[in-house]
């Protein structure tokens, strides 16, 4: 299970690393989106996992799961939606102010040739 | 009076000059002066202690973890210094306002100057060494802002970039250096390291301190190499460079040397680069100042010069040199604060300061000759004048001082100096005042008004006073140096004497005086030589060395923030990736404590989704809604994985955030390309894939790592599910953590989630108001827009649906301390039931029925929170600590009252006004484009009494 849980952190992680080194603001925002369920899986996997022992306490039970991840990440998932809906918000703008949605701001110097293209 | 008092005095009084500039410009010098006064009678006062020989202090802890207090303490160095800069400081204030011309702005000026003050001050009566590097940067600044007063001329802007440049980076250096002393001695109190000789100067680091130090000083005292600066600031204004130059800025790094005497001089290292810096000034100072056209150009090389001797008698590290220096502080600023203030009047009255276009003076400007001339003949160490002294008991210990071993190298190099030293005096007098009367002045030249020409007078009177009957001075200058010297070295002279008798310090003199009348004899071909001859321009190399250094910094930084975001992105994970294989190599790792739990079917198909999920999402990202699609997979199986790994808390916060999320994306993507073309080559795309599968294996590992390992200590865990019961009244451990343990966190974490929320609203309103929103209302939908908008079967069942989704958040967030559940999940969830409204019935609809703004929303749920916390106060416990009863009212159960559920309410009503403000502002934009929108809930309605005419659903609302 351990196996499970730390391959699926890795492949969230290099697809969202992925989807981040692309160079349109949506694919990188998916990809930031990505990396955010990465970062919160692995947070609360820092409590190491445990299976039907939810943190409630009831009465003659004795186990229960680590719990301050859990609300470590709880507050995590809501603020990242807002950090996701102001990013979202300023590739909106850049978009509708130049009508380009591209996310490198590159000057005339580029040494990466294959940036040029498919730039209007 | 309190030394504190006559610290803060021109700091306070700082205020002043600013508030009386419309008083009129003699209410303005005048406040001024009776401020600087103040601090000078104050400082009188603390007299009688200071010749008694005891150390007047004053102490108050500042931040006493760090070492840094703020002590302050008074002894005759400190008192000596406080002194000339109080004393000189006064004479002039008066002759400033004198000197100012209309144009300029008194108050600004003032203000500056008493700034200023209060920074020289505070160095000289600082205990503490932290302190003491405060006011130290605070002189630089000060100065900096007095250099550059004359902001309309260029050569003023320079002259102070470049004094704060060179005494700025000397003063990181020193701070560099005085922690390391403060770290030998384990004491940041000045009094404490310079009772720690032997300490200091056996410890390993006693060289760094002391370069670091001597930068320090050699900047701010204009030592060679770094003596450029103090001529390019000469731009000032005259009372400006007559302060800075004669009696404080410069002196400051010679008063630290001083300070510093008992425990840094006296070993080789001081010995050979303050003696060899301090000759190498001297000499060169001397030689370049006789060629200088400019009045002030001269006296700027001749400050460089004496400077350069007072560090080359501190440096010898003998009780006999720290004596002559400190008689030589005192003559130099007399004469030379003097010698300034007549250049100022020179130039204010010529309106020239070019030796070449003046001489003759003597006749026309009596008064000025007579002051000038004595300062400039007691600069060249004539007798019966302070000058001569002090040059004598230098060129006394320069005959003992032996430097890399060769006996007559500092002799020859002191008589040279004092030879070129009384050569440019000697110009000074003769091609300024003597000489035939001209017709050719910018303007016609005459004694000024007293009040410029009494200050420069005051010293001059003290230039002879000191010279005829050193006696008057004389026990004062010896307390002073005995406060130099400390316990390191006793002062074995007696008595200044002016007739020492056919010693060979008097024949070094005779022949200096001589050699510079020769020198002046032959001036004018050796001028010619001099400019003929090619010299390094240190302005010029100055500006190269700034110039490469921008450079430099400015290649470095495109090369890695070039604005491509891409490149980031993959210098920071390759970075990252880069310092964990470093940890990881160099770590140790420990072996497998936990084993493997059984993987079982359901969690294997799980899994096989999200990754099936990840990989499509990459694959197909091009076709931006797929990729929604995919990524809401993704969310979900990651809200289930939540669910079977024991945090229902999570599952249910992941799975509501994921559906506004998607409602958010949906709203950009109205506005954004649907597609995202093929741009990157197959070979970056390879080089992306490559860093993504080492970023993700790294994260991989890592995971993999700890998940099979225990925490290597016992978490914190244990305490709040022992506590959470019995302190927080709750049994969900998640929810008391959010609302009580760690209830200051989610305080700041909705207040972060209220100005993102804010922040996006913003956003909207800039785009709406600026140049967007013509294209806004021009565009055409680029896809086809659904034909029965609001479906009527939708707008039903959501408005049926309304009350019961409301009642769900409702139990969710009162069962919430208890149960899965609580403030976030239930704002979410009751966010999602109103964003349903908005979507099914219209947003014009919807907006019509909102009774309270979502900013108010969010507002009232910080205040909410806020107040709870503070609720706490009242009954002097500290902010937001929780308390709970259970009470029982029939026919209901018993239940129970706690503080967290209304903080909770304040969490529930911020996530609620955040999200619907996000919402609602994305759906603003789209809203300028339909330029249609009905006020209706549904296109087809029944019960509305206009028939529809059938071309155009919705138009008759418009």
């Amino acid at each position: 299970m351990e196996f499970l849980v730390a391959s699926a952190i890795g492949i969230l992680t290099a697809g969202g690393i992925y989807l981040v080194l692309r160079l349109r603001t949506f694919p990188v925002i998916l990809g930031i989106s990505l990396l955010t369920y990465a970062v919160n899986v692995f947070l609360f996997a820092s409590g190491r996992l445990t299976i039907g022992a939810p943190p409630v306490l009831r009465d003659g039970i004795e186990t229960y799961t680590d719990p301050l991840p859990q609300a470590l990440v709880l507050t995590a998932i809501v603020i990242s939606f807002g950090m996701t809906a102001v990013v979202v918000m300023i590739g909106l703008g850049a978009f509708l102010g130049s009508n380009d949605d591209h996310v490198d701001d590159v000057p005339d110097i580029d040494t990466d040739a294959d940036q040029t293209g498919g730039r209007s | 009076m309190s030394l504190f008092f006559i610290a803060a005095l021109p700091f306070l009084g700082a205020l002043l000059p600013g508030l009386m500039n419309s008083a009129g410009r003699s209410a303005c010098a005048g406040v001024t002066f009776t401020v600087s006064l103040a601090a000078f009678l104050g400082l009188l006062t603390n007299l009688p202690a200071v010749l008694a020989g005891e150390l007047v202090t004053a102490r108050v802890d500042w931040m006493p973890s760090l070492g840094l207090n703020f002590t302050l303490m008074l002894d005759g160095l400190g008192f000596f210094f406080a002194m000339l800069i109080l004393g000189i400081g006064l004479l002039i204030i008066a002759y400033a306002r004198q000197y100012l011309s209309r144009n300029d702005n008194m108050g600004e000026f003032f203000t500056y100057l008493l700034l200023f003050q209060g920074a020289m001050v505070g160095i000289v009566l600082s205990d503490n060494i932290l302190l003491l590097l405060i006011f130290w940067e605070l002189t630089s600044l000060s100065s900096f802002l007095l250099i550059g007063y004359w902001k309309h001329l260029p050569e003023g802007r320079q002259g102070a970039r470049m004094a704060l440049t060179v005494t700025g980076m000397g003063g990181l250096a020193m701070v560099g250096g005085m922690l390391i002393l403060g770290q030998i001695v384990g004491s940041y109190d000045l009094s404490v390291i310079l009772q720690n000789r032997e300490l200091i100067q056996e410890s390993p680091l006693y060289v760094p301190a002391l370069i670091l130090i001597l930068l320090g000083c050699f900047t701010k005292s204009a030592q060679f190499p770094f003596h450029f600066w103090l001529p390019h600031a000469m731009a000032a204004p005259t009372p400006v460079s007559a302060y800075l130059h004669s009696a404080t800025m410069v002196k400051a790094g010679i008063f630290l040397m001083a300070r510093m005497w008992p425990v840094l001089s006296g070993t080789p290292e001081w010995f050979v680069i303050v003696t060899t810096a301090g000759l190498v000034t001297m000499v060169l100072g001397a030689v370049i100042a006789l060629f200088k056209h400019d009045l002030k150009a001269l006296l700027a090389f001749s400050t460089v010069s004496h400077l350069g001797l007072i560090t080359m008698l501190l440096g010898t590290g003998t009780a006999f040199g720290a004596l002559a220096a400190t008689f030589h502080i005192l003559n130099h600023a007399t004469f030379k604060a003097a010698l300034f203030m007549s250049a100022g009047i020179i130039d204010h009255e010529a309106h020239t300061r070019d030796i070449r276009r003046l001489g003759g003076l003597r006749k026309l400007m009596p008064v000025t000759f007579v002051i000038a001339t004595l300062a400039a003949l007691s600069m060249a160490g004539i007798p019966l004048l302070n000058g001569f002294l002090s040059k004598e008991m230098m060129l006394e210990e320069a005959n003992h001082t032996v430097l890399f071993g060769i006996p007559w190298l500092v002799p020859v190099m002191a008589t040279v100096g004092s030879l070129f030293s009384a050569a440019y005096c000697f110009r000074l007098i003769g091609h300024v005042f003597l000489g035939p009367v001209r017709d050719d002045y910018p303007a016609k030249p005459h004694d000024p008004p007293a009040g410029m020409w009494l200050p420069p007078a005051i010293l001059v009177v003290l230039v002879v006073v000191i010279g005829v009957a050193p006696f008057l001075v004389q026990s004062f200058v010896f307390l002073v140096a005995d406060a130099v010297v400390g316990d390191a070295a006793k002062i074995e002279t007696k008595y200044i004497k002016i007739w020492h008798g056919l010693v060979p310090a008097l024949f070094m003199s005779i022949i200096a005086v001589v050699g510079g009348l020769l020198l002046m004899a032959i001036f004018k071909p050796l001028s010619r030589g001099w400019e003929a001859a090619p010299r390094p321009e240190a302005k010029v190399i100055f500006e190269a060395i700034v110039e490469a250094a921008a450079s430099l910094a400015q290649r470095l930084t495109f090369a890695l923030h070039n604005g491509a975001f891409t490149r980031y992105a993959l210098i920071g994970t390759i970075a990252i990736v880069l310092a964990g294989l470093h940890a990881w190599s160099t770590g140790t790792v420990g072996p497998a404590t936990r084993v493997m739990q059984p993987i079982g079917a359901v969690p294997l198909a799980g899994w096989l989704m999200l990754v099936v999920a990840t990989g499509a999402l990459v694959f197909f990202h091009r076709n931006r809604f797929l990729a929604l699609i995919l990524i809401g997979i993704v969310g979900l199986m990651v809200s289930v994985g939540f669910v079977y790994f024991s945090a229902p808390d999570l599952a249910m916060t992941q799975f509501t955030v994921e559906v506004v999320t998607i409602i958010l994306l949906l709203l950009a993507l109205n506005f954004l390309p649907k597609h995202t073309p093929v741009e990157s080559s197959t070979v970056r795309r390879l080089r992306d894939g490559v860093v993504a599968a080492v970023g993700g294996l790294a994260t991989f590992a890592l995971a993999y790592h700890y998940l099979l390992r225990d925490a290597i200590t016992t978490p914190i865990s244990e305490f709040h599910l022992a506590n959470s019961y019995k302190g927080g009244g709750g049994t969900n451990v998640v929810n008391v953590i959010l609302v009580d343990f760690r209830g200051f966190d989610t305080y700041g974490e909705i207040i972060v989630l209220g100005i993102a929320a804010l922040l996006i609203y913003a956003l909207t309103e800039t785009l709406l108001n600026g140049p967007v929103r013509a294209r806004l209302l021009n565009r055409k939908p680029d896809q086809a827009r659904a034909g029965d908008m609001h479906p009527m079967m939708m707008v039903v069942l959501t408005r049926v649906i309304m009350p019961v989704v409301l009642i769900v958040g409702f139990y969710i967030f009162l069962r919430g301390h208890n149960e899965p559940g609580g403030g976030f999940i239930a704002g979410l969830i009751v966010s999602i039931a109103v964003v349903m409204q908005y979507m099914a019935s219209g947003f014009a609809w919807a907006s019509a029925r909102l009774r309270y703004p979502y900013h108010g929303i969010i507002g009232a749920g910080v205040l909410i929170a806020g107040l709870t916390g503070i609720g706490s106060w009242f009954v002097g416990k500290p902010f937001l600590t929780s308390d709970f009863t259970y009470v029982r009212i029939p026919p209901f159960e018993k239940f129970e009252l706690a503080t967290a559920a209304l903080f909770d309410l304040g969490v529930f009503l911020a996530v609620v006004g955040a999200v619907m403000l996000s919402l609602e502002s994305f759906s603003r934009l789209a809203r300028r484009a339909h330029v249609e929108d009905s006020e209706f809930p549904m296109d087809i309605d029944p019960s509305r009494d206009d028939p529809p005419d059938g071309s155009g659903p919705a138009r008759e609302g418009g």
